[in-house]
């Protein structure tokens, strides 16, 4: 039992971080309608700055974070500009395709700037391990600063949707572009300020990540990149708890797989049982269902 | 005014990258130039290497370059290779068997005559069923993997999968290291599932108890919380680990979290762990291994090299840079004991070098006195590796 309750909080440790890379993730497709398959990359980079300003210049950690948040903004910010906005009228394929070149773009800088040698990463986290039934149990500081990150993200991106004026002309971009364009918003405006929240949200998903597992090259952010992506579509893609509940589910599943089927199959079953969600549901757990007017 | 602002940003990482480059780089164009000096009559033996020197395995081919250019600028300064010269050229193969294939023809089309190479397993286990093709003498310094030397014209330099699997088993029940063994591997990997399985056989024979064997692979080596809860639950008093230093450091760090303190025993891939930057030494200590190089040995060889390697390159050889710089000298022994010319056909060069083979007896930085079988494997003693006070000590 007490093993079962260990592998369920492993899966919650590693589902909160796929829930804070699918935030990002899910911002972005829900209201620019495309797939920004970099931002497994801009997460890297976050963690790099972060290696650099902290571990690299000394300087204390929350100032660390926030330099790292104000770099991956930036980036997030340029890459739109160069990369995506050019391709506005493009076909989704062609975006696509240059989300893809970004990523690898990304992949290739950070291997020239700070070569393929693995550096470790010294946790940000100062928050003491919780130790449940005689240590037994042992809940670690960075599962709980994760978590906790991943309810205070989802929960203020909900309000700020909801609230401010700029979160209602995401919703009405992503409703429907166009319309919204005629009734007075800026367009490349608000799909700039998405890109900007995306990453800055890809730079605390990559300093957290890394603060749980530790090891840093320029191929970090790629697979956990694809994990959250499929978490986000498991939530329901564009649904912001959706991303959250789809990260933790897919972290548990994938655990639990691992200790109790096959620690080889884990991937498999991770997929096939997202396979099943989404022939029972389609548009994923909390996904809208958004009918197509002929 | 937008388009042309996007186009000085784009112009500005251009130059960032080049830059970033060109200060890296230095061997290539040292490298063409001397390539651009002998081209001209075939009067230099044509040594050609592939591996990767970008990508997720480029640490290994880095070394693997600057290793052969370190002993190939040695052997040009004191004279060549019975009086001629070595031409050099390396080629980047991503560690992909396919672009290795590239890397391999475009050698051939500059004019190579001998392969040292490829660098990592599995493109080797490809580009020897072309050099047997062509029958071009081919030594690879750490293309583990059994069939990398399948075939009469391929010599390797590291030791097996298998070897060290056995000689991994051996060393842990001959010194009573242990009575339960936990394995953790990764199963999409020749060389760790190789390693693992000669391990697993040898280990009936010996007087320890597996219990427990957990696999990753390469799409999720993340999170390491099940393995080593299962090891943990397991009992094991030893945690056997045939797999690469980065994803051990991940395993180290997660045992330490859940405070499970067994004898750590791993394989030559663990060759690199203390110079992961920032990487706390203290979770490494006690990490013993089987290595063919410690740049701390007090050899003269070793020391020589290493003091040539740091000077260069500005960081200390693995035993990647150690197999490379070997490589080259046995195929200078080689040839120097086939009494053979640069003028000679690639086939006739290989026919002659692999019956001068049975013979070569070669004492380099890897090991003294290696010979080797037709089967093209060395025959030498490992090196048993131990991390003390953060330093890789020699036992």
């Amino acid at each position: 039992m007490i093993g079962f309750i260990s592998y369920l909080v492993n899966g919650i440790s590693l589902g909160s971080v796929y829930a804070l890379i699918a935030l990002g993730y899910t911002m972005v497709y829900g209201i620019a309608k495309m797939l920004n398959f970099a931002h497994g990359d801009v997460i890297m980079i976050g963690a790099y700055v972060v290696f650099t300003t902290v571990s690299g210049m000394g300087l204390p950690p929350v100032l660390g974070v926030l330099i790292s948040v104000v770099a991956c903004t930036v980036l997030g910010v340029l890459i739109e500009r160069i990369a995506y906005k050019p391709l506005r009228k493009a076909s989704k394929l062609a975006v696509l395709i240059t989300a893809i070149g970004v990523s690898y773009f990304l992949q290739n800088v950070a291997l020239l700037i700070y070569g393929a040698n693995t550096k470790s990463f010294t946790s940000v986290v100062t928050v003491p391990a919780l130790k449940l039934m005689d240590g037994q149990l042992v809940l670690s500081g960075e599962t709980i600063v994760t978590v906790l990150a991943c309810l205070i993200i989802m929960a203020g991106l909900m309000l700020f949707m909801k609230y401010s004026k700029s979160g209602r002309a995401m919703l009405a971009v992503s409703e429907d572009s166009g319309a919204a364009q005629l009734m007075g918003v800026n367009v490349n405006a608000t799909i700039a300020l998405t890109f900007a929240i995306g990453s800055a949200l890809a730079a605390i998903a990559g300093v957290l990540m890394c603060s749980s597992y530790p090891a840093l090259t320029p191929y970090t952010g790629a697979m956990p990149g694809i994990k959250a992506f499929v978490a986000a579509v498991f939530g329901g893609i564009g649904s912001i708890p959706g991303a959250f509940i789809g990260g933790i589910l897919l972290g548990i599943i994938e655990i639990l797989s691992k200790a109790y089927i096959s620690s080889q199959l884990a991937d498999a079953i991770v997929f096939a049982v997202l396979i099943v969600v989404l022939l029972v549901k389609p548009t994923g757990l909390l996904g809208k269902q958004i009918q197509e007017k002929v | 005014m937008k388009k042309a602002l996007s186009l000085l940003l784009a112009g500005s990482m251009v130059l960032s990258l080049a830059a970033c480059g060109g200060s890296k780089d230095t061997t290539t164009t040292t490298d063409s130039s001397s390539a651009s000096s002998d081209a001209a009559g075939s009067d230099t033996f044509k040594i050609g290497g592939t591996g990767p020197i970008t990508g997720g395995a480029a640490i290994y081919g880095n070394a693997v370059k600057n290793g052969i250019q370190i002993a190939v600028d040695e052997i040009n300064a004191a004279g060549g290779i019975n009086g001629y010269q070595i031409d050099y050229n390396f080629q980047d193969d991503e560690h992909d068997a396919e672009k290795a294939v590239n890397a391999y023809n475009n050698l051939k089309d500059w004019g190579m005559q001998v392969l040292i190479g490829t660098t990592t397993s599995a493109p080797c286990i490809a580009v020897v069923e072309k050099t047997h093709e062509d029958n071009m003498f081919q030594i690879t310094p750490s293309g583990t993997a059994v069939e990398c030397v399948q075939y009469d014209n391929a010599y390797r330099m590291c030791f097996s999968d298998p070897t060290q699997g056995t000689e991994s088993a051996k060393y842990i029940g001959e010194n009573g290291m242990a009575q339960k063994v936990a394995v953790i591997y990764d199963s999409s990997d020749v060389y760790s599932t190789g390693i693992y399985e000669a391990f697993a056989e040898e280990a009936a024979n010996q007087p320890f108890e597996i219990v427990s064997v957990e696999a990753f692979t390469a799409d999720n080596k993340t999170d390491f919380s099940v393995q080593v809860q299962k090891s943990k639950d397991a009992g094991a008093d030893l945690l056997f680990m045939p797999f690469y230093y980065t994803e051990a450091s991940l395993v180290l760090a997660e045992c330490n979290k859940q405070g499970y303190e067994p004898t750590f025993f791993g394989c030559d891939g663990m060759d690199g762990i203390l110079g992961v930057e920032n990487f706390d030494t203290a979770l490494a200590e006690g990490l013993t291994f089987l290595a063919p190089f410690v740049a701390k040995s007090e050899d003269e060889q070793v020391q020589s090299f290493v003091s040539k390697y740091e000077e260069a390159y500005g960081e200390t050889p693995n035993q990647f840079a150690a197999d490379a710089y070997d490589c080259v000298y046995v195929v200078k022994a080689a040839i120097e004991a086939a009494g053979a010319t640069p003028d000679m056909s690639v086939s006739d060069l290989c026919d002659a070098m692999k019956a001068a083979m049975a013979d070569v007896s070669y004492s380099g930085i890897t090991g003294k006195d290696i010979t080797w079988g037709e089967d093209g494997e060395p025959n030498k003693a490992p090196l048993v590796v131990k991390v003390v006070d953060g330093e890789y000590t020699e036992l």
